[in-house]
This record gives structure tokens, C-alpha cells and sequence, in this order.
């Protein structure tokens, strides 16, 4: 299994780039992953991340699209409460380059 | 968007010259043990060996699978390598691969079949073309079965109707059982098994993604539209892919269904233990995974006592159903046996628009332009309704009673002939973008040409992976993903429910007074 080094520390990941143990995560491996491609992770894209690892801890799945988008509007104002905010600060797509980053699996399915 | 090289698109469809090779590296992630052995498959000591053995175990299950299906046997010695199928297939025509024509794909376990189980090939195999199962063959077998979307375009055209999705489900069955699963698909069956869709999205949040849903309708129009969940008595479960409660435009057509079962007054009910329409058993070619999967909806159908089960918008998910589920989950005695067994939730749309029970104002769909993309599953496998070919009109007929503005595609690439999405059959992962993107050239051709010549600005559709694999590849051809939507997404659109539009503040009503 392929590894990230975090701060010295190898941290495992699958074939795709997400973390194989959820527990390893840390704003740190955000931050490497973010670097890796090129993406600068501003306090917009924290908001998104911490959203997610909340949602996770309560739901042990990422949220849907809708649910975030409404939680984003609801805290960042109705402007930004839509997946084209979203993904222009995920361009990969907010499912699947977000969730990465928040070190949460990868959204399977017809996604 | 990662870089790939994208095909060029032009007025009229080119055969490509060939490209030897061009795919040979492509090759979705095998599974590895853990999801392996989810599935009752065997894994290699080491990750990406085969299992000790696999010579003999690949022959036996294609001894198994030759006598079990006489269509495989068939397919095996009937093809006469007339070339009807060549440019026919959407990645040869993406990729310019020649393994990528349906004949040479199907080849590849054909050459293996002569040499081990017809005379000729086993005396004289260079005669025949036959060759040894060699550890090459089957890396070859496992990069081009997974280069095929089990569309079935192809069989449209042979003379001998020889279906190569067939095939391929045998083959990848194979691979899998002898350690090369894929992993995408792999991954997936298991979480359909323990918490019943393919997202793994558990009841409590399938419940709030439900809640917060009712709640976005009703800020929108005024109206509590429901969403059941579980619900026992309610006269219809609705089996939908779950997709269509995290993505989009998948979810605009979820609300669309609410929206019509709320004005036909009609009680539904989804169920978290059926949260699932997709049923990748078919894409694997495992029976028994398949049969599980449907096993889930008549669990859901005789606990909550329903007397319906109607599908949503998912294209493999009704070809199981409108074939199968009777062989793989009946007999469905148990069911109201005035209806479908079981319904398109297009079927129980149109019925209600012919009878002229919603309130419809086109001009809500104004500002678009339609046309309309035939899954390959329902334009190939299935009807909507029971009269033939309804599987063209019924979602045709509904757009059209919705929109104003409406324009099919080239006549070669709609209704039978129509072309897969790219992203069909199991395929629909990031590690397989490149085909995925090469593979949606003849669709996005269609589509941009008939955006010049009538003005068409968005394209929909009736199936998940449909919206999703176009929701991602429209930006690599010059689009963009809200072109892609649902077809309920154009009913939800135009449908005014009583009450709709007044003050929303007496808006505690039940779900089936505005019938």
C-alpha cells in the first residue's frame, strides 16, 4: 500500500489517494494532499472540510450534495448555498476531492 | 479536470483508423482481499498474482458456464467474423483500438474456448486461431472486459444477434473468481448486501438527507410534498437508485417522483433496507449477487406490505427488474396484480398525465431546449408500458408534455441504435476516466450537433450513471454538467400541486389531501 508522508510520518492511502485508516487524519494530511495538486486550501475550503468530518462523525457517510450545499448556504449566505460554489474551490468535484481531503472514504456508486 | 486527450468531435461520425494498442494500458484497480472476500472471492497470495490454481479453475467455470448457458455456447462457435459489429462500439470509436471492436473483444475468450474445447483447436489450434490461456491472456481479458459497457449496441447489428455484454459478463464472472475482481464494482456489491444501496448510506442519514429535502421543497413552492421512508402500509415502494439522494441533477428527479405521487394522491414509501434500485450482480455477471440484491426489494415489499413497487430513473436497475426480478425474486403474488409488476415510475407519470390529473405549465421549461438520451439497458432490454417500442415513447411522450421545446439527435444514435453514455456497465470510476471521456465521443457528437442545428441546450436522461458519467465528461468536450438532467427533473419543473404558490404557512396537510 502507498504511503504520504505527513510531518515525517508515512500515512497509508488506497490506490486513489484516500486514507486507508480514517483515524490517521489531521488538518496536516489535508494540507499534503492539497499541495500534491497544486489546490491552497483557504478558510472557504476548511469551512467545507470541517462540515464533512462533522457530518461523518454523526452519519458514517459523506453527505449528499443537497445537504451541503443547504449547510453552506445556511452558515456562508444563500449565494454560496450551490455546487457551483463548490466546485470552484473543488474543482475535482466537492463528493470526491473533499471528502479526500477530510480524509473520508471515497462516495461509491452511480456518483 | 485532469488532463486526457480528448477526441475531436465532427458533423458527421468518422470510423477511425485503427490505433493498435492505443488501450492496452487500461485497466480499472483489482480488488483487493478485503473486497475480495466480501464477495466469496478468492485472492491471490500476492496482490496482483492470481490465485494457485487458476488454469484449471478459470477452464472448469468456463466448462460450468458453457453448459449452464446455452446462449455463451452459441456465442462461442456462432460468429463468422463478418465485421457488421466493427465501428459499431462507442470505445472502438473513441479509442480507434482494434481490440475494441465487439468481434476482437468477444475474441479473446473465443481463441481460448477453440483451444480447449472444440476439436480443431485442440489438434490444430494456429489453424483456428485458438490460443493457450496464458497469465498475458487474461491481463488482456481483464483490461478490454472492462472496456466494454455491456451496452448491446453492438448485437443490434449482428446478423446472428450474438451479444457480446454476455461475454463479457462471463468473462469478468471469471476473472473475478480466479482473484481479479474489479474493484469499483466489488466494492460496492457488499455494501448493497450489509446496508442496502451502493452509496453504504445508512438509515439515520438517508432519513435527514429525506427530512432536509421536504423542507428545500417546501421553501420552494409552498407545498409539504412528502418523502417517505419506511413507512408500513403505504400503497407503492419506490426503488430508486441512491444516487438520486446524493447527486445531482439525480436529486431534482427524486423530487420530481414526490411530486407527482403527492398530485395522483397515491400513499409511497421508500425503504432503507431497498434503498437501492442499481444491481451490479448484472455488470459482474453473478447470478447469486444478483439475485441477493433483488432478494432486498421483496424483503422491503412484504415487511412494509406494499401492493406496488415502481422503479425510478435507473437504466441496468429496470432491465434486472423488468426481465428478471420475476425469475430472481417471485412470484409476487403478494402484489396488487392490477398494475405492472413491476412499474417505471415514467409508466405511472405518463398514465397520470393521460389522464389529466396534473396541473402541467410547459413554460416552466422555457428556458431550455431538450433532447433526449436513450439509456442503453431500457432502449435494448426493456419496455415502458406494454406496447412495443414504448421504451422510446413513454419518456419522449412525457418531456413532451412538459417542455415546448423538444428536438431528438441524430436518428443512428437514438431509440435501439442508441449510444451508451460511456460510463455504463461497472466502468463508471475515476481510474477508468480516459475511456470514460474517449468512450462518450459519439454521444457528445450527437449532442453538440443538434445544439448547432436546433438550438438544443440540455440533454436528459433516464438513468444514474447516465447523469453522472455526463455530468463529468460535458466539461471535457467544451460543455457543462447542469446540461446533463433528469427527466422528472422537467416534470418537477412544470407541475403545479395545489396550493403551490400561495403563502406557505397552512402547509401541514397530509400527503394525500391534494388529490
Amino acid at each position: 500500500m502507498s504511503t504520504i508522508d505527513v510531518n515525517g510520518k508515512q500515512i497509508e492511502v488506497d490506490e486513489e489517494g484516500y486514507l486507508a485508516n480514517l483515524n490517521d487524519w489531521e488538518p496536516a494530511v489535508a494540507e499534503v494532499m492539497a499541495a500534491a495538486e497544486d489546490q491552497e486550501l483557504t478558510d472557504e475550503h476548511w469551512d467545507i472540510i470541517n462540515f464533512l468530518r462533522e457530518y461523518y462523525e454523526e452519519y458514517q457517510i459523506a453527505p449528499a450534495v443537497r445537504v451541503l450545499t443547504k449547510a453552506v448556504g445556511k452558515k456562508l449566505g444563500k449565494e454560496k448555498g450551490n455546487s457551483k460554489y463548490l466546485y470552484e474551490l473543488f474543482p475535482y468535484g466537492p463528493g470526491k476531492q473533499a471528502c479526500k481531503y477530510a480524509g473520508l472514504p471515497k462516495p461509491t456508486g452511480c456518483v | 479536470m485532469a488532463d486526457y486527450e480528448v477526441p475531436e468531435t465532427h458533423e458527421f461520425p468518422i470510423i477511425p483508423s485503427i490505433m493498435e494498442g492505443a488501450m492496452a494500458h487500461s485497466s480499472p484497480f483489482v480488488a483487493g482481499e478485503e473486497f475480495q472476500s466480501d464477495m466469496g472471492f478468492p485472492s491471490p497470495e500476492e496482490p496482483g498474482q492470481l490465485i494457485d490454481g487458476w488454469h484449471e479453475k478459470f477452464l472448469e467455470l468456463m466448462k460450468d458456464k458453457l453448459s449452464k448457458y446455452r446462449s455463451l455456447q452459441v456465442f462461442m462457435d456462432i460468429c463468422v467474423k463478418c465485421g457488421a459489429c466493427t465501428d459499431k462500439c462507442h470505445y472502438f470509436i473513441g479509442t480507434a483500438d482494434p481490440k475494441n471492436m465487439p468481434v476482437a473483444r468477444q475474441d479473446l475468450l473465443r481463441k481460448v474456448y477453440r483451444r480447449y474445447f472444440t476439436f480443431a483447436g485442440k489438434y490444430f489450434p494456429k489453424l483456428v486461431g485458438a490460443v493457450d490461456l496464458t497469465e498475458d491472456v487474461i491481463h488482456q481479458m481483464y483490461s478490454y472486459y472492462h472496456q466494454c459497457s455491456e451496452c448491446r449496441r453492438c448485437a443490434v447489428f449482428c446478423p446472428f444477434g450474438i451479444d457480446t455484454a454476455e461475454v463479457t459478463m462471463a468473462a469478468r464472472d471469471m476473472l473475478a473468481q480466479i482473484g481479479m475482481g474489479q474493484k469499483y464494482s466489488n466494492q460496492i456489491i457488499p455494501k448493497v448486501h450489509k446496508i442496502g444501496n451502493n452509496l453504504g448510506l445508512p438509515e439515520p442519514a438517508l432519513a435527514d438527507t429525506l427530512e432536509g429535502l421536504e423542507e428545500e421543497v417546501e421553501d420552494d413552492i409552498g407545498v409539504k410534498v412528502r418523502f417517505p421512508l419506511d413507512e408500513k402500509g403505504a400503497e407503492i415502494l419506490m426503488v430508486t437508485p441512491s444516487a438520486d439522494f446524493f447527486a445531482e441533477p439525480h436529486i431534482d428527479g427524486l423530487i420530481g417522483y414526490g411530486k407527482v405521487f403527492h398530485a395522483a394522491g397515491v400513499t409511497w414509501t421508500l425503504s432503507s433496507k431497498a434503498s437501492e434500485a442499481a444491481n451490479f450482480g448484472l455488470f459482474i455477471g453473478n447470478y447469486e449477487h444478483m439475485r441477493q440484491i433483488s432478494l432486498r426489494i421483496r424483503d422491503a415489499a412484504k415487511e412494509l406490505g406494499v401492493k406496488r413497487i415502481i422503479f425510478g430513473e435507473c437504466g441496468h436497475a429496470w432491465r434486472v427488474a423488468y426481465n428478471h426480478l420475476n425469475t430472481l425474486a417471485g412470484p409476487w403474488d403478494f402484489l396488487d396484480q392490477n398494475y405492472p409488476i413491476p412499474q417505471h415510475i415514467l409508466e405511472f407519470t405518463k398514465d397520470c398525465l393521460d389522464r389529466g390529473i396534473l396541473n402541467i405549465d410547459k413554460s416552466e421549461n422555457d428556458h431550455m431546449t431538450l433532447t433526449f438520451h436513450d439509456s442503453c439497458n431500457i432502449a435494448r432490454a426493456s419496455r415502458i408500458g406494454d406496447t412495443p417500442g414504448s421504451q422510446f415513447t413513454t419518456p419522449r411522450e412525457v418531456i413532451q408534455a412538459v417542455c415546448n421545446n423538444y428536438h431528438d439527435m441524430s436518428q443512428d444514435t437514438i431509440f435501439d441504435q442508441t449510444f451508451c453514455c460511456g460510463g455504463g456497465g461497472g466502468l463508471l470510476t475515476d481510474d477508468l476516466m480516459e475511456l470514460r471521456i474517449k468512450g462518450a465521443l459519439p454521444r457528445m457528437e450527437a449532442l453538440k450537433n443538434v445544439s448547432k442545428d436546433h438550438g438544443v441546450t440540455h440533454m436528459a436522461a433516464i438513468c444514474a450513471i447516465c447523469k453522472s458519467q455526463f455530468t463529468k465528461v460535458l466539461p471535457y468536450y467544451g460543455m457543462t454538467m447542469d446540461q446533463i438532467v433528469s427527466v422528472h427533473q422537467l416534470v418537477s419543473n412544470a407541475i403545479i400541486l395545489e396550493g403551490q404558490g400561495e403563502e406557505a404557512e397552512d402547509s401541514d396537510d397530509t400527503d394525500d389531501e391534494a388529490a
